[in-house]
């Protein structure tokens, strides 16, 4: 993974080696066909036909009169829609709050979660004694199984028994009652944390990775005419990253914006207005309420606003890079 | 020729690798393809059983020698499952969307309508009933929560339970009282009860579920219900408004209960507290007596009444007409074994076995409540059983009115346990959009 991200820079893409005459077809012709397939048909069944099937699904009134037999139940066209998209009514609100929230909460997340990335990368970049220890300690939360990781902090954060109220208030002795962290408008900065907690050691690896194909001659050169070392950060790390750092943020956009497992282990069933992210949000819609029309209506539109970002993102900085 | 044999190895291996994903899936639920290890010739059926003792293995260790005695019976062999409480609403609606379900499931009974309007489960019908021994050998109120009115039912009661308020006797004692007949006497008990640490009760204010069936209870001492007629919510009249009010108030202004309870997601923590003298009352159903005495209080160190209603309330509804039903999925394919095991775990004898491990309460006419010893506590919970439970609404919607209502509760207690106020304006505003959600549902 790490490896493909940073070579684009040399490779230029488009000129295929194979294919400059054409010959009677080979023995054995078929072979990269015969690879490939397996691949496509996992590729069919497990991405694209569950996709279509929702899509098809957020246009049907699959209430849970409907369930057990799909076909029976009835079009109802874009009324799914309507009813995601009315933010006057109930349902339209919560849907727009829960997506402000994860617009904030991906915000953030991505972002501090890359600036100790940055600077995890940076501080491990030159040798030094003990230089594995530290790559190895900063890997643990990306190691660790998601539900462990996020059950640990669960227990952390509670009320009366956590580590983190028995440290600052038993330990640090901070006065005033102790607060509740996963309920109540805390909840949101608890559910912030646990993301970047697992999130940056990710972009650590991935900026590391990046880290190795940067000649230390630049370094050298750049030091004997006289840079510091925020300049060397600034004028030759970072645009020597770019490459990784734009497939980077995107990959972590497009899960932060999607994370389910965080709140559905923090949180339980039951998650505060404050950590309501839309994943879980549309979980709630379709699978609580049995309503899974609705639910693929909401999906559907997520998908439409991502594909939309990741558009913009990715139009946006080729055409940069093209033009530099 | 190594290339195109190493290729044909390869198309083997993935070809293999899927057919065994699908038999994988097959056999975890299907019961047709370990019917032939069955031992017998009586094949295999599948079943969910929910968790009723202390653990899910306490579970499986009562029930594994009942099935046990069903195999020597008849020759079919029970493969059993027992799934937690938070899982198992989940894993029945998957079962029902992907098809892929067991032959017999435990239900809560008030999904019983719910669940019925999927049409994934087999409605019982005369022949059916005939095959388990007949409709009469049920208790009515039981048997009645097996579906909507005017349908056949789609599940039959198995393990019958009811609220009821339990109290700590030296607490109460020591402190001069006697437990409570009325709401007003229940608060300002509990007031007198709370003090430093201890305090007066315990409340799931976490479990949506637990939080749910009280707005229903306190709803109905206050003579409203949650749907009209026609089966449209009416959460915001003002019976359930205040109904819930009073409810949230134990803890907001009353504060008898530990704003800690907030995150009590299940009524066991709150069991647990009562069974170590944190607390002087708790509500429960009486599979409490189980966690009780396994923590270490002793079956007469505690008492049971009928949770109160406020005094000149409209009904002394103190309960709901708690429960576990059985259903059989309707694509089973083996309804005469499923029916045969419905017939043997609804049977005199297996209830009589279950009834202790499992403190149930009878749900067969005639049967006399054996989940404990102390035949007060028996009598208090039979009556309110027979006498003053009302089953929760038997409408289709009734599960999205826990899961709406019950988590609106549940963000109320949380407001109130961060030191914030909640209003009847609030309270109201809230469960008009919890009618909104169940209307757009619907």
């Amino acid at each position: 993974m790490s490896a493909t991200t940073t070579t684009p820079k040399t490779s230029s893409p488009g000129s295929s080696p194979a294919g400059k005459t054409r010959k009677p077809r080979q023995a054995g012709w078929w072979l990269p066909y015969a690879l490939l397939g397996p691949a496509i048909l996992f590729e069919l069944v497990i991405h694209v036909i569950p996709m279509f099937t929702g899509i098809w699904m957020s246009f049907l009134r699959l209430t849970k009169a409907f369930i057990s037999n799909w076909g029976k139940a009835p079009v109802t066209g874009l009324q799914n829609y309507t009813v995601a998209l009315d933010f006057n009514s109930a349902v339209g609100a919560g849907l727009l709050r829960s997506f402000l929230i994860t617009c904030a909460f991906t915000l953030l997340v991505v972002g501090l979660a890359w600036v100790i990335g940055m600077a995890a990368a940076v501080a491990l970049q030159k040798e030094f004694w003990g230089r594995g220890f530290f790559r190895t300690l900063f890997l643990v939360p990306y190691a660790l199984p998601m539900y462990a990781g996020i059950i640990a902090w669960k227990f952390m954060l509670q009320k009366d028994t956590g580590a983190v109220n028995h440290f600052l208030f038993d330990n640090l002795g901070l006065g005033g009652d102790k607060p509740f962290w996963l309920i109540g408008d805390n909840a949101f900065w608890s559910i912030v944390v646990v993301a970047i907690w697992r999130l940056w050691p990710f972009a650590f690896l991935m900026l590391m990775a990046g880290l190795q194909s940067i000649p230390g001659e630049v370094y050298e050169a750049s030091a004997v005419d006289g840079a510091k070392p925020l300049r060397q950060w600034s004028s030759i790390t970072l645009p020597m990253l770019r490459p990784v750092n734009m497939v980077l943020i995107l990959v972590m956009f497009l899960w932060t914006f999607n994370d389910f497992n965080t709140p559905f282990v923090l949180f339980g069933t039951a998650q505060p207005p404050a950590g309501d992210l839309i994943s879980f949000h549309i979980y709630n819609a379709s699978f609580l309420t049995w309503n899974f029309g609705s639910g693929a209506a909401m999906s559907v539109l997520l998908l439409i606003f991502l594909l939309i970002v990741s558009g913009i993102y990715l139009l946006v900085l080729n055409r940069r890079s093209r033009r530099a | 020729m190594k290339i195109r044999s190493l290729a044909a190895g390869a198309a083997i291996a993935a070809l293999a690798l899927s057919t065994a994903a699908c038999g994988g899936s097959n056999s975890s639920s299907s019961s047709e393809s370990s019917s032939s290890s069955g031992s017998g010739g009586g094949g295999s059926i599948t079943y969910w059983a929910s968790n009723q003792g202390t653990s899910l293995d306490n579970d499986k260790e009562v029930l594994t020698p009942q099935l046990e005695k069903f195999q020597q019976q008849t020759g079919i062999k029970v493969n059993l499952e027992v799934i937690g409480w938070s899982d198992l609403q989940t894993r029945i609606q998957t079962a029902v969307t992907s098809g892929q379900a067991p032959d017999v499931v435990n239900i809560g009974n008030t999904w019983a309508a719910s669940l019925q309007s999927t049409g994934a489960f087999m409605p019982f019908d005369d022949a059916a009933f005939k095959a388990i021994g007949g409709k009469d050998k049920f208790v009515k109120t039981a048997l009645d929560t097996g579906g909507a009115p005017g349908q056949d039912p789609t599940s039959v009661p198995l393990y019958g339970l009811a609220y009821g308020l339990y109290y700590n006797k030296a607490m109460f004692a020591a402190a001069g009282l006697t437990p409570p007949t009325n709401w007003e006497d229940l608060v300002s008990d509990a007031k007198k009860l709370t003090s430093g640490d201890k305090y007066g009760f315990a409340l799931a204010a976490g479990s949506y579920t637990e939080n749910a069936h009280f707005a229903f209870i306190n709803a109905a001492q206050n003579g409203s219900d949650l749907f009209d007629s026609s089966g449209k919510p009416t959460f915001t009249d003002d019976g359930v408004v205040n109904g819930i009010k009073r409810y949230l108030d134990l803890m907001q202004t009353d504060k008898v209960v530990n704003t800690s309870n907030v995150q009590y997601e299940n009524a066991v923590k709150a069991v647990n507290d009562f069974a170590t003298g944190k607390v002087a009352m708790i509500l429960n159903q009486n599979n409490a007596d189980n966690s009780i005495v396994a923590n270490g209080m002793a079956n007469d160190a505690y008492g049971v009444v009928p949770f109160p209603a406020p005094a000149g309330s409209k009904t002394d509804v103190a309960s709901h007409v708690a429960g576990i039903n059985l259903s059989i999925f309707d694509n089973t394919k083996n309804k005469d074994a499923a029916l045969k095991f419905v017939n043997f775990m609804t049977s005199a004898e297996t209830q009589t076995a279950l009834g202790k491990p499992f403190s149930s309460l009878p749900v067969l006419n005639g049967a006399t409540p054996n989940f404990t010893d102390n035949a007060e506590e028996a009598k208090t919970f039979s009556d309110i059983y027979a006498t003053k439970a009302k089953p929760l609404p038997l409408v289709p919607a009734e599960d999205q009115f826990e899961s709406t209502v019950g988590k609106a509760m549940n963000q109320m207690f949380a407001t109130i346990a961060s030191g914030k106020t909640v209003t009847t304006d609030d309270i109201k505003s809230a469960l008009k959009t919890a009618q909104e959600q169940v209307a757009a549902a619907g």
